[in-house]
């Protein structure tokens, strides 16, 4: 007593704050608490430095009963002030226990919930979490008093499990009130529930305006879910829709171009991922120092192997089954299996991982729970790129020009003097050299393996056969348009069914409009 | 275009060529069969088990390589889809294999144990009737037949053929693939439908039955090899190939293309649904991996291989290249891809006409 009488002495000069908190200092439980009920009835929000570090067992005392805070290298603070302090004599450990505790949460609560910046309340409202039963009278305290909307609609949504099972029929609204403003879904379950008829044929909810309430929070939860959900399916298909004209774009050119199918496409999409498996592991073991750049040196290496091999095929065997699509399609096809079955026995079955350079990994947070990975911005970033560089190509240079002569009327290319034979080579060349850069973006984005062109083949040829061939901008819209498609249909039907419902209207869109979205106008171009 | 084959129809109607016919079916359906049952399995000329199994599998093959040589080979369309109907002919009969389980399953329930695995209670409503073999039998060249009319009225209808109609019935069956793979459609998803155990009241596990079912399928394919050669000699027959040749001077000369393109197309896949329907039992299971489009595409090529346009050529190349996949996979499982690529690249660039063709060289050079 005498000790406590020598510290309320103390603070008679100082201000009344610290008087109630001087309590504090003791290793008694029933003193400590009492003070931190005292210290939350004023509601001074520079009591919270000490009533956290009370919290998180840093506060301490010292002989001369001041309080002070110990810092993660054991530097001393002024609990009140934040001076840097030195203790006098030996230092103690307020006291601690269950009744303490019990005291500490609503009165950390209520004090961080009244401070004077309404940005403080709204991020200690946000922390708030679910609420333990002792705290819930305070909030319902504080609540009365607030002010700031954000920071209501805050309280309430954490007051919100509570009073959904009040009694209060204005409880309740208040809390689907709150619920309806934040649209937060993990009430979704809860609200729904509400509007349900139990086994005896009534609502739960007997107030017909607190289910009218709930059934605005539910519409309010689902319209944000939907916003949320277009986002995300917008930019998945974004980045699919990418990767699909990168493999398409080759296809599409070299069908328009000799008319044949390249099933050994995918397989380029293929090599081109392995390359850059290659150069990533050549990185680790030789320039370990630049690893995070190996994807500048893995675009080119892709785009010649996968041209390499693309050229060295036409010139094997699809330059001699010129005029025999049908064959062609059968003799490529079985250029894929030998692709393949040489890419396991060099890599194994088994898939390999490309990492993302440490530049490309993380994403940014445009929507709560809507996070835009950065390797997919780079792909769809990097398709864009790819499409300008084709269409200058294809627009701008002399090979482009030859290749839209033979593609419109091959006879008469040839009779103006085009070599049409290095033409297809070269726009082989080119074609598969694209989809290796398809496979690169494929790299950074899942695992890689050996069948991992057979995945693309039929989702490719879609594409062609939607937007027409030899068309950049058909192309283009085929591969955007099946890439959102896909994703949009997929939360709603399911995935496969999706594809089935595309694959089905391709299949009646092919019937309609043989030509494709974009019709080549050429006199050649209309007999096929 | 296609050089019209070097082993011309007419050498099939000669004496020799009916002589060979019989002697073939003499080998398969009296030969084959003696030497399994009639012969103590002491003996070194019994045929063990396994390879009545397997060439029944081949004549189930060989069913569907005609199939195909008759809309590729006489009517130049070559689809990549053929898998779907052969599968689907064996989904019917495996439904009714399904269905006469009966309460012997795992379960011991009397629907089949997928259904009772995904908690179903009854059965859905396509497969009511399915507990019938005729039922069964009719729908499995049914269901086929209609979807290939359907698909193939409206792509013909709009005139898409060559690679484009390659490409659509490769989507096809890539779509019932994926459709098929869902446990929710009703076909045992993954696992597809299995443990089959009798048939028609006979165990599936006797010899005797697997060489009924071996028998029955070679008579199926003498059937088929009968109707394809009489249609392929006939009047509609020679209006197939000049399309097959030339469409529009066909057109031109009075004939309807599509109604023709209709029919051997709609007729090849009720073939491959018979096919499929004799498979199954002789394998014990169907499922979605039949029908990808990898199968399909080398259903072709065993025509390739084998001849086009000759009709026993693709008996043989059905024979030949199954004959080579199961030698290699079992033998040297890494080189069976290498094998069966080159053989895509090889018969399409070196031998157009197949083995077929080559053997019509030999005979006309000595």
């Amino acid at each position: 007593m005498v000790l406590i009488a020598f510290g309320v002495s103390r603070g008679a000069h100082a201000d009344p704050l610290s008087e109630d908190l001087a309590g504090l200092a003791s290793v008694d439980a029933s003193d400590v608490s009492a003070a931190i009920v005292k210290a939350a009835d004023r509601a001074d929000p520079r009591a919270l430095p000490a009533l956290h570090a009370l919290d998180d067992g840093k506060l301490r005392f010292d002989a001369l009963k001041r309080l002070l805070i110990q810092g993660d290298g054991g530097a001393l603070r002024d609990a009140l002030t934040g001076a840097a302090a030195t203790a006098q004599g030996r230092l103690e450990e307020p006291a601690s226990d269950n009744q303490v505790r019990r005291a500490l949460s609503p009165a950390l609560a209520s004090l961080s919930l009244s401070a004077p910046d309404a940005k403080v309340r709204l991020a200690a409202a946000h922390e708030l979490g679910r609420p333990s039963d002792e705290i819930v009278p305070v909030l319902r305290k504080v609540l009365v008093k607030e002010t700031n909307s954000d920071v209501k609609i805050a309280i309430s949504l954490a007051l919100a499990p509570a009073d959904m099972v009040s009694d209060e029929p204005a409880d309740r609204i208040r809390a689907l009130e709150a619920i309806r403003q934040a649209a937060d879904a993990t009430f979704k379950s809860d609200v729904e529930r509400l509007l349900t008829k139990g086994e005896d044929g009534k609502f739960v909810e007997p107030d017909a305006s607190v289910r009218a309430a709930a059934k605005a929070a539910v519409s309010s939860i689902e319209t944000r879910q939907f916003l949320i959900n277009s986002v995300a399916n917008t930019f998945y298909g974004l980045s699919l829709g990418s990767v699909l004209i990168l493999c398409a774009l080759g296809l599409a050119i070299t069908f328009g171009l000799m008319r044949v199918i390249n099933m050994a496409h995918g397989e380029m999409m293929m090599i081109g991922a392995y390359t850059s498996f290659v150069v990533q592991n050549f990185f680790i073991a030789h320039l370990s120092s630049h690893l995070d750049w190996y994807i500048a040196v893995a675009v080119p290496a892709a785009f010649v192997v996968s041209g390499a091999v693309g050229v060295l095929m036409e010139r094997a065997v699809i330059r001699h089954l010129y005029g025999r699509p049908l064959e062609t399609l059968l003799a490529t096809w079985g250029i894929s299996l030998l692709l393949i079955q040489t890419v396991r026995l060099i890599f194994g079955a088994q898939n390999v991982t490309v990492a993302n350079p440490s530049w490309l990994s993380g994403g940014v947070e445009i929507l709560p729970e809507v996070v835009l990975t950065y390797s997919r911005l780079a792909v769809i970033a990097f398709s864009i790129v790819v499409m300008l560089f084709v269409w200058a190509l294809m627009q701008k240079t002399r090979l482009g020009l030859e290749v839209r002569a033979v593609t419109q009327n091959r006879e008469m290319a040839a009779a103006m003097g085009i070599s049409t034979r290095r033409v297809d080579m070269w726009t082989f060349g080119i074609g598969s050299g694209v989809a290796g850069l398809g496979g690169v973006a494929l790299s950074q984005l899942g695992n890689v393996g050996p069948e991992l062109g057979q995945g693309y083949i039929v989702d490719s040829f879609m594409v062609v056969v939607l937007g027409g061939v030899g068309k950049l901008a058909g192309t283009i819209v085929g591969g955007l348009g099946l890439g959102l498609v896909n994703k949009y249909l997929e939360p709603i039907s399911g995935a496969v069914l999706g594809k089935i419902f595309i694959l089905g209207f391709i299949i009646v869109f092919i019937q309609r409009r043989p030509q494709g979205i974009f019709a080549l106008k050429g006199r050649a171009a209309e007999g096929m | 275009m296609i050089a019209e084959p070097v082993v011309g129809l007419k050498a099939l109607h000669s004496k020799r060529g009916w002589t060979g016919v019989g002697v073939a079916v003499f080998v398969m359906a009296i030969l084959v069969p003696v030497l399994s049952l009639g012969v103590p399995s002491s003996s070194a000329l019994h045929l063990p088990d396994y390879l009545i199994a397997l060439l029944g599998k081949f004549l189930c093959y060989g069913i569907v390589a005609l199939a195909i040589d008759l809309i590729w080979g006489f009517t130049g369309i070559l689809s990549l889809g053929h898998g779907v109907f052969f599968a689907l002919g064996g989904y019917a009969m495996g439904m009714y294999l399904m269905l006469s389980i009966g309460a012997q399953g795992v379960y011991k329930s009397a629907l089949p144990d997928f259904m009772v695995f995904l908690d179903w209670h009854e059965l859905p409503w396509f497969w009511r009737g399915f507990n019938n073999l005729s039922v069964a039998l009719t729908a499995a060249l049914v269901v086929p037949g209609l979807l290939a009319f359907g698909f193939g009225y409206f792509a013909f209808r709009s005139r898409i053929r060559g690679v484009y109609f390659s490409i659509i019935t490769q989507a096809l069956t890539y779509a019932l693939m994926l459709l098929f793979f869902r446990n929710e459609t009703g076909f045992g998803g993954n696992n597809g439908l299995t443990d089959f155990k009798s048939l028609y009241g006979y165990d599936l596990h006797q010899p005797s039955t697997k060489v009924a079912l071996y028998v029955l399928s070679a008579l199926a394919l003498l059937l088929t090899y009968l109707l394809c050669r009489f249609i392929v000699t006939s009047k509609a027959g020679r209006v197939l190939r000049a399309i097959r040749d030339v469409e529009s001077r066909a057109m031109f000369v009075g004939f309807n293309p599509t109604n023709y393109k209709l029919f051997a197309w709609t007729l090849s896949a009720v073939l491959c649904g018979l096919a499929g329907a004799l498979y199954v039992p002789q394998v014990g299971i169907i499922n979605p991996g039949e029908m990808q489009p990898a199968n399909s595409i080398e259903m072709a090529i065993w025509v390739a291989v084998g001849g086009r346009a000759t009709l026993f050529g693709a008996i043989l190349g059905a024979f030949l290249v199954n004959g080579m996949r199961s030698f290699f996979t079992a033998a040297m499982p890494n080189a069976w891809l290498y094998i069966l690529g080159s053989l895509f690249i090889a018969v399409t660039l070196f031998f157009p006409d197949g083995v077929a063709g080559a053997l019509g060289r030999l005979k006309r050079k000595s």
